[in-house]
């Protein structure tokens, strides 16, 4: 690309301002500047130019990169993670669990809450990651498709299992082996997160619901159904609803999934499809029904005692948010050993009793229950049997397949 | 007969050098900043997300750039609904926030004596909340079964709109009616303030001058105000047409899925599909969209001092 040199002035634009000069002020009116300005930029943005640019492969072929580690010098840890998503003291201010961390160890943690959406997040490193740059984060929890998809392009370190006593030994089965990083060689769960169905027992007014189906097909609740906008949790409920496996499906059952809810989006049958902010929706009744993140219902059920969930018998969809630390971290001991802490019991309870989501844990229910005995008995916080068996996870998808699915889910959604 | 005296041939002209000023170089460096952040900020991006809409490529593989302008085509053949859409609801927006915002900012102008300043906070107190909010809020406003929707039901203009394919069954919420509605809401200062400068800056004598010759007051408003506030409704249209076309957060929040405009697809090619070179390609199609619009709305209405 063209550099660009401020004191030669393109001759359209010395041009200008000759005649500027010349003929007194009123001369340098805005639409010849204009003018001579969008004749700089065709000058300044010739063909050359264009074809000058170009994006470097994103991959990194040979695997995670790691950087010096500075644990040793530097006692510090640079975390970052989604809003809401750690426990908080009545202040409002400080995080119990990092703060214990801090004593114990006398590593001091940059807690940021700066992860909103996994897609937004991924724009936000891409430019850093692909040019082989440091983030300035030493944990990053991201949802297991685009963790997948970090692992894939090269852009995470692989763990050292020596630092993760706790983690190797506490996770549970359910979380063990996903198709996209087998052992967890790269990544371990934050929090699990349930895709079940919730509904608004007022909205609903009797009406009986037990499946997706249900919810697809019953035209008194036309208009008033909710999807995910997060392709894997509404394809992946779709799936199991035709009775297929998420996680051995075809290209051809994609496409009967998404043929089966585009004729419920051309009844008009579903209202929207939804990030986070369903939430609002059904508590309000607007959505009588709808696909929804099991954590979020927890809490719902807590303020609002209308708003139910039901697993339907077809079973329901478990993704995780995984920590992981990105290449060239400078305190990679640091962030393994913050990893570690939190698949002790003690610390995990705690969390699991703040946050509600589906915790990652084996063997916390004796400290989650003295902590809080609801949601220890509660099966979208800590699965039982039945549960577990129940539980789906989406199979990973290759590059290819991942733009393909995304498209055909966009055009559903409307674009 | 004619004698034709011919001019006598003009001496060449002396050379005149430009006088030499002491300030040569101050115009350059008055422009430099400007042209620095219209360089940085405008130019080099749009150059490579042009560049961006040739290329063909994939993440892992990287993006060349091949001069694959098929892309363009493949983009408007496939989202020419969405583009459709976008301005439709653009345009509708754009004239209910001139009827609404006309009367007001006439109220400011002339009639509000010493409550305009309070009416002007008004207008813009708004602003001093983000704008997912405010959008936010109009999702608790419009509620179903809320005051509003029951209201409207009740004198059946649900009705009117459900013909007109506007609204669906009885809800406002997730249909072109909501967005079109968010959009003006949240585009109307852009809208108010032009015009209230415009309308402002028109002398009252005028005003008493058209009275005096016996216009009524239909007529001063037709021949007078309306003329002279031109400016603020070409560049208020401009502001609000402009922005709205390319929004898409009302599509998102307050729409469904036979609402989605031009800036969702975008948005989706961009940060969902990982798409480059369409959502470049589709950037460029819009702003090429607007950039004819504008320039035909311009020349139309003849206000030469805005550009």
């Amino acid at each position: 690309m063209e550099q660009y040199e401020p004191d030669r002035l393109s001759p359209a634009q010395v041009a200008a301002v000759r005649r500027s000069l010349r003929n007194g002020r009123a001369a340098l009116t805005r639409r010849s500047l204009l003018r001579a300005s969008a004749g700089g930029a065709l000058a300044v943005g010739g063909i050359g130019a264009l074809s000058g640019c170009g994006i470097p492969a994103a991959g990194n072929p040979q695997g995670g990169v790691s950087a010096e580690d500075h644990s040793e010098k530097e006692k510090t840890v640079a975390f970052s993670n989604w809003t809401e998503y750690m426990d908080v003291d009545d202040s409002g201010r400080r995080h119990p669990t990092l703060e214990a961390f801090t004593r114990r160890t006398g590593i001091k943690v940059t807690y940021t809450e700066d992860i909103n959406d996994n897609t937004e997040f991924f724009g936000k490193i891409k430019p850093q990651l692909a040019a082989g740059q440091d983030t300035g984060r030493d944990i990053i929890v991201l949802t297991d498709w685009l963790a997948a998809r970090l692992i894939r392009l090269g852009w995470v370190q692989k763990l050292d299992p020596a630092n993760l006593p706790h983690a190797f030994t506490n996770l549970s089965a359910q979380f063990r082996n996903p198709d996209w990083d087998p052992g967890r060689a790269y990544s371990y769960p934050w929090q699990g997160i349930s895709t079940v169905i919730a509904y608004n027992k007022k909205a609903l007014d009797g009406i009986e619901v037990k499946t997706l189906s249900d919810l697809l097909d019953d035209p008194k609740l036309k208009g008033r159904v909710g999807l995910l906008t997060e392709m894997r949790d509404t394809i992946g409920m779709t799936l199991l609803d035709m009775d297929k496996d998420p996680a051995k499906f075809t290209a051809d059952d994609y496409d009967a999934a998404t043929a089966r809810l585009q004729k419920a989006v051309d009844k008009g049958q579903i209202r929207r499809f939804t990030g986070n902010d369903y939430t609002a929706d059904l508590t309000k009744g607007d959505l009588a029904a709808c696909l929804a993140w099991a954590g979020d219902i927890v809490q719902l059920r807590a303020d609002n005692p209308d708003i139910e969930f039901l697993i339907p018998d077809s079973g329901y969809m478990t993704s995780s948010d995984n920590m992981m630390v990105p290449n060239k971290a400078r305190h990679k001991e640091n962030a393994e050993r913050l990893i570690d802490y939190y698949f002790e019991p003690q610390p995990a309870a705690e969390l699991a009793a703040y946050i509600n989501f589906v915790c990652p844990v084996d063997g916390v229910k004796d400290e989650l229950a003295k902590l809080d005995e609801d949601a220890a008995n509660n099966p979208l916080i800590l699965p039982d049997k039945d549960m577990q068996a129940k539980s789906r996870a989406f199979r990973s998808l290759s590059s290819e397949e991942e733009t393909v699915f995304e498209e055909k889910f966009a055009k559903l959604t409307g674009a | 007969m004619t004698t034709v005296t011919e001019a006598p041939p003009l001496a060449p002209a002396p050379e005149r050098k430009p006088p030499r000023r002491r300030g040569r170089w101050t115009p350059y460096l008055l422009l430099l900043p400007g042209l620095l952040w219209l360089v940085v900020f405008f130019a080099l991006p749009v150059i490579y997300q042009a560049s961006t809409s040739v290329q063909t490529g994939s993440l892992e593989e990287g993006y060349e750039v091949t001069w694959h302008f098929a892309t363009y085509w493949d983009a408007l053949s496939a989202y020419w609904p969405q583009f459709i859409r976008s301005v439709l609801y653009a345009a509708s927006a754009t004239v209910l926030c001139l009827l609404l915002g006309y009367p007001l900012a006439y109220l400011i102008a002339f009639r509000a004596g010493r409550w305009r300043n309070l009416i002007m906070i008004l207008v813009i107190a708004p602003f001093f909340t983000s704008f997912l909010i405010r959008t936010l809020a109009w999702k608790t406003i419009l509620a179903d079964g809320g005051p509003v929707v029951g209201a409207l039901d009740a004198l059946h203009v649900l009705d009117v709109t459900n013909l007109l394919g506007w609204t669906a069954g009885d809800r406002v919420l997730a249909t072109p009616l909501a967005v079109v509605c968010g959009l003006t809401y949240n585009f109307l200062p852009f809208m108010i303030l032009p015009l209230y400068t415009s309308l402002e800056r028109i002398d009252p004598r005028l005003h008493e001058a058209a009275n005096d010759l016996y216009a009524r007051p239909s007529t001063t408003f037709r021949r007078v105000t309306f003329p002279l506030s031109m400016p603020g409704v070409v560049s208020g249209t401009l502001l609000t047409f402009i922005p709205a076309t390319g929004d898409y957060i009302n599509a998102d929040l307050l729409g469904s899925t036979d609402t989605r405009m031009v800036g969702n697809v975008i948005q989706t090619q961009f940060l969902r599909i990982l798409d480059y070179p369409t959502a470049a390609a589709l950037s460029f199609l819009l702003m090429a969209a607007i950039l004819f619009m504008v320039t035909f709305y311009i020349r139309k209405s003849g206000t030469e001092d805005l550009v």
